[in-house]
């Protein structure tokens, strides 16, 4: 088996949200930054027992700059033989999975990993446009997968339910919850991580299609409205007459 | 023109179908052209499309269609847009959109933007909101490609009757091989699934076990509404795991979420501040949670709902 699994980085879920004076820019002062958890606890954990269980390789890759580095070694200290980080600003997802994908597709990997969705920018867009790229089978929000041999059996959310496919290697694939647990790096797999290569590797030159023109934070709630416990045909009514909600 | 990819699971259109054509149409009126729909596979009555605006309304039904493959539905939708020459391409936020988006931003190296929640406006160029950093944030964006590509979050348009219904017309384009093999389909009849609801009753840890959540399903029923769950409840198995919400589960926009024992931690509102109304039950005033409510009420939950749900079918018997 030769594995790929797509690591990010996304701010800190308690992260506080600001922006530059030209509201364009995203304020990273102060920002800590983590793996991103689909990446990390669903997509690297299962191609790694995949690994354990079948052989292989398991490579990490990584699309941003230097300061990035402190995730994918933590993405090797969990597991993972080699990484790649393709030393460009992710500035989006098209532009993400360009590069990837670039990367990839002389490579001839089984079975592409990413998360679900990057918590950041909630798009769930990267690994759609990998698969196009290669011109592969994509299989999104997958909670459970099996393979044997080349042939895969995966369980995948939907709206209200669950859809279970078959499918070929080679395959790229996306973790939601479900997937696998999540596994704490060890002090010998920190250690390890040291010593495995990181292969920096430049960008092709590749024109974006999207910018963000401006960022705004959210109103704030004007307040919270409390309403007597004993009264709750005084809620129905606000909801009904001031709100319009029922 | 502006085509409009329409999901129909088991062959039938959802409220998301509705909204996302009204959004169609106002984007199709602002650029000065005309919106058309396209269903895959076989659909009930797919000429309604018409009324929200939909000038035609194409189909392919290819047998093939009746399971969803990206690659395949990719392939098709890109040929329809290419043989009628349209410039947007817009689908709704579901599990099958964003998978199609993404597939069709890279075929024709299209910009796009993954969750819209309003219609793009078009003096200094063509942009597009959505909502960033788990809802802290609405980034807007500008697409500069000759192809743009949108997906709808749900719930952030109200569907408008503006026409009438039009014939069903089909589209020739010839359909590919799919690799995977879909063996089967579970959904659960009869509920509205959480990302589609527009009414959402939470609970969380502050019920204490699994065994109380009779008084919360009764609300929900007597209101029509889904029921959802913090974390903790969802990783104790008190609820199901499509059930949660929040960061790490699904993030949702119903028109009004009322948490009950649920204490409103960052990672929990992330998936549902976007709600246009929240109610808070919680037994602690200091409760983060009212910080990001509309309405709060503070007492103790096994005594409030009920009396909430009385008051809720009081009302319902009166409409
Ligand atoms: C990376 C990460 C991701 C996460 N993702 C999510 C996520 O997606 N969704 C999510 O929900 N959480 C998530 N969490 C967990 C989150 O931080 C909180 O721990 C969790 O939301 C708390 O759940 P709760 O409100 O049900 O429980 P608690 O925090 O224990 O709150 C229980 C509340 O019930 C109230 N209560 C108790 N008894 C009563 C009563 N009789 N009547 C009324 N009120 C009562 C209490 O006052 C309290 O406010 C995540 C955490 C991390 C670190
Ligand atoms: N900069 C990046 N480098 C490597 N992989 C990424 C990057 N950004 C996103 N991904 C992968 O793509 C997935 C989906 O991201 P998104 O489309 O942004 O929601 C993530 O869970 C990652 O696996």
């Amino acid at each position: 088996m030769k594995l790929l699994v797509c690591v990010s980085k996304t701010p800190d879920t308690t992260a506080k949200i600001s922006f530059l004076g030209d509201n364009a820019t995203f304020n990273s002062a102060g920002v800590q930054y983590i793996m991103n958890p689909y990446d990390e606890w669903y997509a690297l954990v299962r191609a790694l027992e995949l690994k354990e269980t079948l052989g292989g390789t398991l490579t990490l890759i990584n699309v941003g700059g230097a300061e990035d580095e402190q995730i994918i070694r933590k993405g090797l200290a969990i597991g993972g033989d080699d990484a790649v980080r393709i030393n460009a600003n992710p500035q989006s997802a098209l532009y993400t999975a360009k590069q990837i994908a670039e990367y990839a597709k002389n490579e001839n990997y089984d079975i592409i990993f990413l998360g679900k969705e990057t918590i950041d920018y909630n798009g769930s867009e990267v690994g759609a446009m990998i698969a196009e790229y290669l011109d592969l089978p994509y299989i999104s929000y997958a909670t459970s997968l099996e393979l044997s041999g080349n042939q895969a059996v995966i369980s995948r959310d939907i709206e209200g339910g669950a859809e279970v496919l078959e499918v070929q290697t080679p395959f790229v694939i996306s973790a939601a919850k479900g997937m696998a647990e999540q596994r704490i790096p060890n002090m010998k797999g920190i250690m390890q991580a040291r010593t495995r290569p990181l292969k920096v590797v430049e960008p092709i030159a590749f024109e974006d299609q999207s910018t963000v023109a401006q960022f705004e934070l959210p109103k704030a709630k004007t307040g919270v409205k409390l309403i007597n416990a004993e009264n709750m045909d005084e809620l129905v009514r606000l909801l009904h007459e001031e709100a319009k909600v029922i | 023109m502006v085509l409009i990819y329409i999901e129909s699971p088991k062959g039938k259109l959802k409220k998301a179908a509705f909204e996302t054509v009204t959004y169609g149409k106002k984007l199709a009126d602002a650029m000065g052209t005309t919106c058309a729909a396209l269903t895959l596979g076989s659909v009930e009555d797919a000429g309604q499309l018409g009324k929200y605006g939909a000038s035609k309304v194409l189909n392919i039904a290819d047998a093939a269609l009746n399971s969803f493959d990206s690659q395949v539905f990719t392939k098709a939708i890109a040929d329809v847009a290419t043989a009628n020459s349209a410039t947007v391409i817009l689908l709704g936020h579901s599990s099958t959109g964003k998978s199609l988006a993404g597939r069709l931003a890279a075929r024709f190296n299209a910009g796009s933007i993954a969750g819209a929640n309003s219609v793009p406006t078009l003096t200094g160029g063509f942009k597009v909101r959505k909502s960033v950093f788990s809802g802290k944030a609405v980034a807007e964006y500008e697409l500069k490609s000759a192809m743009k590509i949108i997906s709808v979050m749900g719930n952030s348009i109200q569907p408008e009757i503006v026409g009438s219904d039009v014939a069903v017309e089909t589209a020739n384009v010839s359909v590919a091989a799919s690799r995977i093999k879909v063996r089967e389909v579970k959904t659960q009849e009869g509920i509205v699934p959480l990302p589609e609801a527009e009414l959402v009753v939470s609970a969380g840890r502050g019920m204490k076990g699994p065994e109380h959540w009779g008084i919360v399903e009764d609300l929900a029923t007597v209101m029509g509404a889904t029921t959802a769950c913090s974390r903790p409840v969802a990783d104790a198995h008190w609820r199901p795991h499509h059930e949660h919400v929040g960061q790490t589960g699904v993030a949702i926009r119903p028109n009004l979420y009322i948490a009950i024992g649920i204490s409103g931690a960052i990672q929990h509102l992330a998936g549902v501040n976007n709600s246009k109304v929240i109610v808070v039950i919680n037994k602690d005033a200091e409760a983060p949670f009212f910080k990001a409510a509309d309405y709060g009420v503070v007492g103790d939950a096994f005594e409030i709902v009920p009396r909430l749900t009385e008051a809720m079918k009081n009302f319902k018997a009166a409409l």
